[in-house]
């Protein structure tokens, strides 16, 4: 017995063709506006920013003449506070990865942990520097220093370090601990033997894309009360300091054409270091692809 | 006259020979759970030395909770409990003062399915030397090379020991998972269906290798096929349900087992 009609297949045939298609080329669409206001957005920058990017540019303290205007403080302070954020964001997100993934039990004080982690990865960076303004700045004396900035980046991005790295711990497969287990290693030995040397690339990768998002973030600093005009560089985490973004944040608020054209090429130094920064995450991640 | 004196002569030193045998693992009144199920239902067995033990059964029989409770793999699991003794050279397995480690130390395990470190070859081997706490280079050495000779896999990896395991075949890999478990020189070995993922080839390579290796250790392997707990085994014990149906010479569990159930499996009427 035949149930299917074919003709009112064939009839449908055609409308379903239709379709596939249209979706093809919506998607499509949707990809290319992407694309092309990224497109206009870098050659605005690129043709306002480029004529000013010179050594002088990269080597010159800030001036209020804009010929004499230069990143030195603030590109020194951003490599400043990053030397903060880097190894601290490190120790502290792997080890709770490690911590949550290798050790915790689950239950359900661990998975309201766990919950509360993906959430802080979603507040307002806002947020957090009223958090780092009330305990670094203001509780712990630090005032606007390098280390009370770095350290409230560090909380900034800390929730993204650890769920990427314990996304790479549990990528690891079980099989390679029980390996390790069975031959009589400790937890710890599996751990720096086996299961970190495995979950590395993706670490690394998670790591270093969060550290580029605080390089790039400003609203912190604005809150914690970073200045926006320094003419000296910080000889210690303690110094004050400024950062690139706030340094573009306070060109672009002047009303001189060519503090906006500084201000483009400060953008242009700032996104240079981290399409820098994402290449080596893509880097690593493509090097030690499909190791298991 | 002198024949049956000869053959009572002959009976008498096997007797003999029996009773002399060590046991490595004396089981005793088992009992695990995970969770509400129970797993494993009053296991008694005793596992001699140099032997071949094989345990065989259906899928979820117990076999391999039963061979991952020997080596206590079972604790990674979360909300097993036992019940009863497992006694290893005469030491409860399950005291408070008895370090996994340092039975696993002791105790070595190949898997079910290779399972090498994304590491070079001879760091696979010189794991768990390294572990223990071995460094001289010369005697890692040594170790690497008897324990891939001892796993028949020296002369294929030879010339290439420092290059990733990953590159290995499957049944290379198992075997060189074999060679990392001799390394640490272990006095038992247990093996969880080490053969259920390789091909009709590898798996003789592996029988045969398991063959040799029961002239220095004592060996229990869970399989699937019962044709390989025939061929290698010298005892045999049979799960079912999370019970030993039964447990006795190879020979005799093949021809004229005892129980109807043990019957019924290993002619093919279920399982």
């Amino acid at each position: 017995m035949i149930v299917i009609d074919q003709k009112k297949v064939q009839s449908k045939m055609k409308s379903r063709i239709y379709r596939n298609q249209f979706f093809k080329y919506l998607f499509f669409s949707g990809t290319l506006i992407c694309l092309l206001v990224l497109v206009i957005l870098f050659t605005r920058i690129l043709i306002q920013g480029f004529p000013y990017l010179d050594w002088q540019f990269l080597n010159s303290l800030p001036s209020r003449k804009p010929e004499e205007a230069g990143i030195y403080t603030a590109l020194n302070g951003t490599i400043w506070m990053m030397a903060v954020v880097a190894p601290v964001t490190l120790i502290l997100g792997v080890g709770t990865a490690i911590y949550l993934e290798e050790y915790a039990r689950k239950n359900k004080f661990t998975s309201f942990i766990q919950v509360n982690i993906s959430n802080l990865a979603g507040v307002p960076s806002v947020v957090y520097g009223l958090l780092g303004l009330t305990i670094f700045v203001r509780a712990l004396h630090l005032g606007t220093s390098v280390l009370a900035a770095g350290l409230t980046m560090s909380l900034l991005i800390l929730p993204v370090v650890i769920v990427s790295a314990q996304e790479a711990i549990r990528a690891v497969p079980n099989a390679l601990r029980e390996a390790s287990y069975a031959m009589g290693a400790t937890k710890w030995q599996t751990i720096l033997r086996v299961v970190l040397p495995a979950a590395l690339p993706g670490i690394l990768t998670g790591s270093i894309l969060a550290l580029s998002r605080a390089i790039g973030e400003t609203a912190p600093l604005v809150v914690l009360g970073v200045p926006l005009f320094l003419a000296f560089l910080p000889t210690s985490i303690f110094d004050e300091f400024t950062a690139l973004p706030m340094q573009i944040y306070n060109w672009t608020s002047r009303p001189q054409h060519e503090f906006q054209s500084l201000a483009a090429a400060g953008i242009i130094v700032l996104l240079g270091i981290l399409i820098l920064m994402n290449s080596v995450a893509i880097l690593i991640r493509n090097k030690f692809q499909k190791r298991y | 006259m002198a024949m049956t004196a000869k053959k009572e002569r002959e009976r008498a030193t096997d007797i003999q020979e029996k009773k002399t045998k060590n046991i490595v693992y004396k089981t005793k009144e088992l009992n695990l759970w995970y969770g509400e199920k129970h797993a494993l239902k009053n296991i008694n067995l005793d596992i001699a030395e140099n032997e071949i033990t094989a345990i065989i059964g259906p899928s979820g029989c117990g076999k391999s909770t039963y061979i991952k409770t020997l080596n206590r793999m079972v604790d990674l699991v979360p909300g097993v409990k036992t019940s009863g003794e497992i006694l290893y050279r005469g030491r409860n397995i399950f005291d408070k003062d008895y370090e996994v480690e340092e039975l696993r130390t002791r105790v070595g395990m190949v898997f079910q399915n290779p399972n090498p470190f994304p590491k070079s070859i001879y760091d696979n081997v010189a794991y768990g030397p390294r572990i223990h706490g071995i460094r001289d280079k010369k005697i890692l050495d040594q170790i690497v090379e008897k324990s891939l000779r001892g796993a028949a896999i020296w002369d294929e990896v030879k010339d290439r020991l420092h290059d990733n395991a990953y590159g290995l075949s499957g049944g290379q890999q198992q075997r060189l998972c074999i060679a990392r478990c001799l390394a640490i020189e272990p006095d038992v070995i247990l093996m969880d269906e080490p053969t259920s993922a390789l091909d009709p080839i590898s798996t003789l390579k592996i029988e045969e290798l398991v063959q040799e290796l029961k002239n220095e250790f004592s060996i229990i392997i869970v399989t699937h096929n019962m044709q390989q707990a025939a061929r290698i085994s010298d005892k045999t014990a049979f799960f079912l349900n999370g019970e030993v149906i039964e447990f006795d010479d190879t020979d005799k569990i093949f021809s004229t087992p005892s129980d109807q159930r043990t019957e019924d499996y290993i002619t093919g009427r279920f399982g």
